[in-house]
């Protein structure tokens, strides 16, 4: 390597003095535009050290002087909601559902949050739009297993159903197969009388006997004509609704083994008026009762 | 050789900015100075690089009637700018009260008795449409005259420039202030420019935000401090555009920046006004003593006027160019001349080098306005017209739509009847409460519940609906057992009829049961 420059003679610019096969390479500067967006990026990046979080330390990092903290703009950002909300949510509170109806502003505000509310956190068992699956009840219909007035529907949501909670809703249906109450004809011949409750076509003479065992076994719970009786949550038999299906296989299957629908009780993971919120549009999709 | 008859290569190169020669020569006639100049574009196909510099410009002041039509221009469309947000326009009560207004929030753009909703932004690109037409119109038979007169840049530079003239004095003075060396006095006259351009450049951002709120409210905030940050960020913005573009690049945001030059190529033809000069007339040029005959030479003395007053800084006798902005000043400039030399008006006029040709050739001049391309864009521009003007006329200031509940698809009741959810929406666009009454069509047997309602209903109570809103109803449909159709989708209409008015709209939707039991 020499020192002097070497001009290269056809174009006048410096060249490197690096040569591969008799071609050496021009040291042509960087374009000016360029360096002065690099240098300005320097600057930029020092004063974004200081004023901002920036360097990783054993525990912790330079905060930076302007005390930005995602976290923290967060936090303050769920307060600002919380206040914006509080004025609304203490009126649900308070307000009965005809005076949530009569209050276009407060019934606006109980169907969008109830809405979202419901999507967070009820949708995973009940459905996007509480269409219900086998064996978690549809809510848009008019067919209640504990009752669907708003206060039944509160106290569902409370409480819960068949959970540790002191106030759950609760009952439960014998096991009649597994546990030997009832013999496999004993139950085809209910299966058959269960059938027939809601009109489908049935061998006559074993829904008559299975008649009889429902009288002695079943009539408790789901009362004697199988419309069900709400403060067990036993369902109406008598109906097309079917909460974990209505074919002769599912029947038996139920009376044979029980069932057990299980629901949290939500007054430990949300806020009254979240419930209440929850509640009102649960009762608003149509099928509430007064 | 060119068609001037000058040789650029060998013409020295001094611009329209340099040092004029101080030497006079002999006067064509009593207060005609000849300038040494020469146009900045010279041999620009041949010298000018990619990095070439600007070379200041500085334009006479010139007297005539483009001159004249050119404050004119100004006058109104800086007035409009300025004052068009402030005028008030009643729409009752509650609604905005300003007559153009685009309003983010609401979102509605108001322009005097229109209200466009966002939904009929075509009316917007009509407008568009109409506009960049009617510009094809307008250079077709014309030439460039929005470039000259219309274009917010010529407004604006032309403006800056008058505020230029007015502190610095006229082109000579402000050659001489540029070259002299820096004093108290220049600092001052200078400072005081640029404090003038930047004053009115802050008014011209802040007057486009004024479109964009409730001016007097805007205004008010705007000062003490309360207005919206992007109020002040388009305040800055256009600060910032309106004095480097008018102020410091001026035509070279026309010759570098601005597309249409090059579109405007296709826009004219040979039958299209040109800025000409009239070389039949003007060759051979050459410098004229008083009294001289005119026997045997041109009528182009070779003051250079023209080049002088050219706020582009272009000579025009080298003919057409992409930097001619077509706004006629060195015609006044040269009729100036004219005058004075007592020749008639119009060596440099809106012509056609067609017309040139043909005068050449013993012929008389022709204009030719009525051609296949005139024609066709201004079919194009009443064929719009009309189609706009249609669908303006025939709005409908009510619309309707109803989304159906999918999930879930339908419910099925405890009696066997099946239900479906419907959404409605509702667009009142009258500026004005109205009365709806809400029927269905095409589903026998049809119960109402609305969501609140405690229990179905045969018929829907009349609606109210707020004035310039959309209202949403929540609706449940319910067919009892006995009425079920067969098919399980069965097509329905939502009819809507304003009660008063007597119009009617209506929204197709379908009503969905399972599969037949």
């Amino acid at each position: 390597m020499t020192d002097h420059k070497e001009i290269d003679d056809h174009s006048g610019v410096e060249t490197t003095q690096h040569e591969w096969d008799g071609i050496k390479e021009l040291n042509n500067p960087l374009p000016r535009w360029w360096l002065y967006i690099f240098y300005g990026s320097i600057a930029i990046s020092i004063v974004y050290w200081v004023l901002m979080p920036a360097w990783p330390l054993v525990s912790s990092y330079t905060p930076g002087l302007l005390g930005q903290s995602d976290r923290a703009n967060v936090a303050e950002d769920m307060m600002a909601l919380q206040a914006d909300r509080a004025e609304h949510a203490a009126a649900l509170n308070e307000a009965s559902i005809s005076e949530i109806r009569a209050n276009p502003e407060l019934q606006q505000f109980a169907y969008a949050a109830g809405e979202a509310f419901f999507g967070e956190n009820c949708a995973p068992c009940h459905g996007r739009g509480a269409q219900g699956a086998p064996g978690y009840p549809n809510l848009n219909d008019d067919i209640w297993l504990w009752g669907g007035s708003l206060d039944a529907i509160l106290d569902t949501i409370r409480y819960g159903v068949r959970n540790d909670n002191p106030n759950s809703r609760y009952s439960q249906m014998p096991a009649y197969g597994a546990d030997g109450i009832l013999g496999e004809d004993e139950i085809a011949n209910v299966t058959e009388y269960v059938v027939s409750l809601s009109g489908g076509d049935v061998d006559a003479a074993m829904a008559a006997r299975g008649a009889a065992i429902f009288g002695t076994q079943c009539s408790a719970c789901h009362a004697a004509d199988g419309t069900g009786i709400r403060d067990f949550g036993a369902p109406d038999l008598t109906d097309h609704d079917w909460l974990f299906g209505g074919d002769r296989e599912t029947i038996n299957a139920t009376i044979t083994y029980s069932r057990f629908g299980v629901m949290p009780a939500w007054e430990d993971r949300l806020d009254s008026a979240t419930v209440r919120a929850l509640a009102i549009w649960v009762h608003e999709r149509g099928g509430g009762e007064e | 050789m060119d068609a001037t008859g000058r040789d650029p290569v060998s013409s020295e190169r001094r611009g329209a900015g340099a040092n004029e020669a101080s030497h006079m020569q002999a006067e064509a006639a009593p207060g005609i100075e000849r300038h040494d100049v020469e146009a900045v574009n010279v041999g620009a196909a041949t010298k000018t690089t990619l990095y070439k510099a600007r070379e200041p410009i500085y334009p006479k002041r010139v007297y005539g009637k483009f001159r004249n039509a050119k404050w004119a221009v100004m006058a109104f469309t800086l007035g409009l700018y300025y004052l068009l947000p402030w005028i008030r326009w009643d729409r009752g009560p509650g609604a905005a009260d300003q007559a153009v207004l685009i309003d983010f929030g609401a979102p509605r753009f108001y322009f005097f008795f229109i209200e466009i909703w966002p939904q009929e932004i075509y009316y917007i690109t009509g407008l568009l449409i109409l506009a960049a037409v009617a510009l094809f119109l307008v250079t077709a038979l014309f030439g460039r005259i929005w470039c000259g007169y219309a274009c917010p840049q010529t407004v604006w530079t032309d403006l800056f420039v008058w505020v230029e003239r007015l502190i610095q004095g006229d082109r000579n003075k402000r050659m001489k202030l540029a070259k002299a060396p820096w004093t108290f006095d220049k600092a001052r006259k200078i400072i005081t420019t640029h404090a003038i351009w930047i004053l009115i450049s802050v008014a011209t951002g802040g007057a486009l935000v004024f479109y964009f709120g409730d001016a007097p409210t805007l205004a008010q905030n705007i000062f003490n401090g309360s207005a919206n940050p992007a109020a002040y960020i388009f305040i800055g913005l256009l600060t910032f555009t309106t004095y480097s573009l008018g102020g410091l690049m001026r035509e070279q945001v026309c010759i570098y920046m601005c597309p249409w030059p090059r579109i405007q190529a296709a826009m004219i033809d040979q039958d299209a006004l040109a800025v000409t000069y009239r070389s039949d007339r003007g060759e051979k040029r050459g410098p004229h003593k008083k009294g001289a005959t005119w026997e045997g030479r041109g009528h182009c003395i070779d003051c250079k006027q023209c080049v002088v007053v050219c706020p582009m800084g272009i000579d025009i006798r080298d003919g057409l160019q992409l930097e001619c902005i077509q706004c006629g000043l060195c015609i006044d400039a040269c009729n100036s001349i004219m005058d004075k030399v007592n020749l008639p008006r119009g060596l440099i006029a809106n012509d056609t080098d067609l017309n040139i040709e043909r005068r050449l050739a013993g012929q008389p001049s022709r204009f030719n306005f009525i051609r296949t391309r005139t024609v066709f864009y201004a079919t194009i521009l009443a064929l719009v017209t009309a189609v706009m003007l249609y669908g303006l006329l025939t709005r409908d200031f009510l619309e309707v739509n109803a989304l159906r509940d999918r999930i879930p698809n339908f419910v099925m009741l405890s009696d066997g009847s099946v239900r479906n959810g419907y959404t409605i929406k509702i667009h009142n666009m009258h500026p004005s409460e109205e009365q709806f009454r809400l029927t269905l069509e095409g589903l026998a047997g049809a119960e109402f519940r609305l969501a609140g309602d405690p229990e179905d209903r045969p018929d829907l109570p009349i609606f109210t609906a707020q004035r310039d809103r959309v209202d949403t109803i929540r609706l449940y449909v319910s067919v009892p057992p006995s009425e079920l159709p067969n098919a399980t989708q069965t097509p329905i209409t939502f009819r809507v009829e304003n009660v008063e008015r007597g119009t009617v709209v209506t929204a197709r939707s379908v009503f969905v049961t399972g599969e037949p039991r």
